[in-house]
């Protein structure tokens, strides 16, 4: 237990500094800005009580925030999905499947498992937190691309990552 | 009350989501200049709207009332005016102290505020006993000079013309000005060349000084909006709001000065430099 938390403080650390040092100078096209960190959400453990869940989210969402001078949007995101999640992975997952020590991730669950999760949890992120940001339905299909393209992205750097770093971990 | 907590803690998870969802919006409203704007624009059409409605509905209860102050003042203003086309000299209608200025209503017939030159109609002329160079006032204050006649109509040069000049003074302390518009806001003219050493302070009001034979003494032209002073000059200069609105002249008062001539030969007797 105490391992799995220290683990998740450094990836909390690393992946707030890897988004706002790096992801948020990196906008292709002008306006797709993937959001990376929301990785940290996707992977805390099965386990973690439901207050904590929301707690960190929040926590993660506020730092990002803090650094990108836009206080209160990522945290909104975060929050949100963060509420969802448990919905989420009951649906998602049968019974069966489900057994203790098991983690959120391609190795333990999936592909396809894994791919589902985060595309709904991703998206719904990236809707919220792009549509906060407009602050309304304007200009619906513009904000719209911005949410499907960095959605994309973010997606795509979460997969890599799983077979860059957990298969790593079981050789 | 027991309940009540069993309750909140059954559902802590969605509340908690709740309370987390709110603080996050709180801080994007109080922190985000353009989603705060959005908040605060849209809050303010809805209570402007809710207040318009209301107004709308207090008004209409209160048509009643309006009608019959209305038809009271109509009443009083008829016999006055009676009173006045029957005896044109009259002398409860001077609005001066000064005895010999006379005052005869006319109503507005065209009207323009938008020229760098504006005039009105009014629909008093020769017939009427209307003069050129009679000053033309309304209840609010100054309007115009009466330049053109002809048996029943005058043309007035309002003040809103680049060379009318209206003689003025700064009422608290009676030092003489002159008011001039500049040709852009017909709601605001401008007092030019102030001596330095006399400060007008926004708020002051400027009124007609009662040396041009033309108007009498004492009627309003407007109050001080703002004091310019132009470094390194002698004379400063101060912006100031018309207390007429010269879109909206309906009636207006001819002003005659009965001893107009008199004066006029005496400037004119008087040598020349």
């Amino acid at each position: 237990m105490n391992n799995v938390f220290i683990i998740n403080i450094i990836r909390f650390i690393f992946l707030v500094l890897f988004q706002v040092f790096i992801l948020n100078n990196i906008e292709i096209n002008g306006y797709v800005n993937p959001y990376f960190y929301v990785y940290f959400i996707l992977l805390l453990p099965f386990e973690t009580p439901k207050w904590l869940l929301l707690s960190s989210a929040f926590l993660i969402g506020l730092s990002v925030d803090i650094f990108s001078n836009s206080l209160g949007l990522n945290s909104a995101a975060c929050v949100l999905i963060a509420f969802l999640r448990p919905g989420l992975i009951n649906t998602l997952t049968s019974k069966r499947e489900f057994e203790t020590g098991i983690k959120p991730g391609i190795k333990d669950l999936g592909f396809v498992w894994f791919l589902n999760y985060s595309i709904i949890l991703i998206f719904i992120h990236h809707f919220a937190l792009f549509f906060l940001e407009a602050f309304g339905f304007h200009n619906f299909w513009f904000t719209f691309y911005q949410v499907l393209a960095s959605s994309g992205l973010s997606i795509l750097l979460i997969i890599l990552s799983q077979y860059l770093f957990s298969y790593r971990t079981k050789v | 009350m027991r309940y009540f907590f069993i309750f909140l803690w059954k559902h802590s998870f969605f509340f908690l989501f709740l309370i987390f969802e709110f603080i996050s919006f709180l801080l994007i409203v109080n922190n985000n200049p353009y989603q705060r704007s959005y908040v605060i624009n849209s809050t303010n059409e809805l209570t402007g709207n809710m207040f318009s409605a209301f107004t709308n509905i207090t008004e209409y209860l209160s048509l009643k009332n309006n009608n019959k102050t209305l038809a009271e003042e109509n009443a009083i203003l008829h016999s006055k005016l009676n009173l006045l086309l029957s005896n044109k000299t009259d002398s409860n209608f001077n609005i001066s102290t000064d005895s010999n200025f006379l005052m005869l209503p006319a109503k507005v017939l065209s009207n323009s505020t938008n020229n760098r030159i504006n005039y009105l109609m009014l629909n008093k002329g020769k017939s009427d006993g209307i003069n050129v160079d009679m000053g033309v006032i309304s209840s609010t204050g100054i309007v115009g000079i009466v330049c053109r006649i002809s048996e029943n109509f005058s043309s007035v040069m309002s003040i809103l013309h680049k060379d009318a000049k209206i003689s003025a003074k700064i009422k608290k302390n009676n030092q003489l000005v002159n008011v001039i518009w500049k040709g852009d806001d017909y709601r605001t003219g401008t007092i030019e060349d102030i001596p330095t050493h006399i400060e007008i302070v926004p708020g002051d009001t400027i009124i007609t000084s009662g040396n041009s034979l033309i108007f009498p003494e004492g009627i309003l032209i407007g109050t001080c909006k703002d004091f310019i002073k132009n470094t390194g000059e002698n004379l400063n200069n101060a912006e100031i709001i018309f207390s007429t609105d010269f879109n909206s002249l309906s009636y207006v008062y001819i002003i005659n000065n009965l001893m107009r001539e008199e004066q006029n030969n005496l400037i004119n007797s008087l040598p020349d430099e």
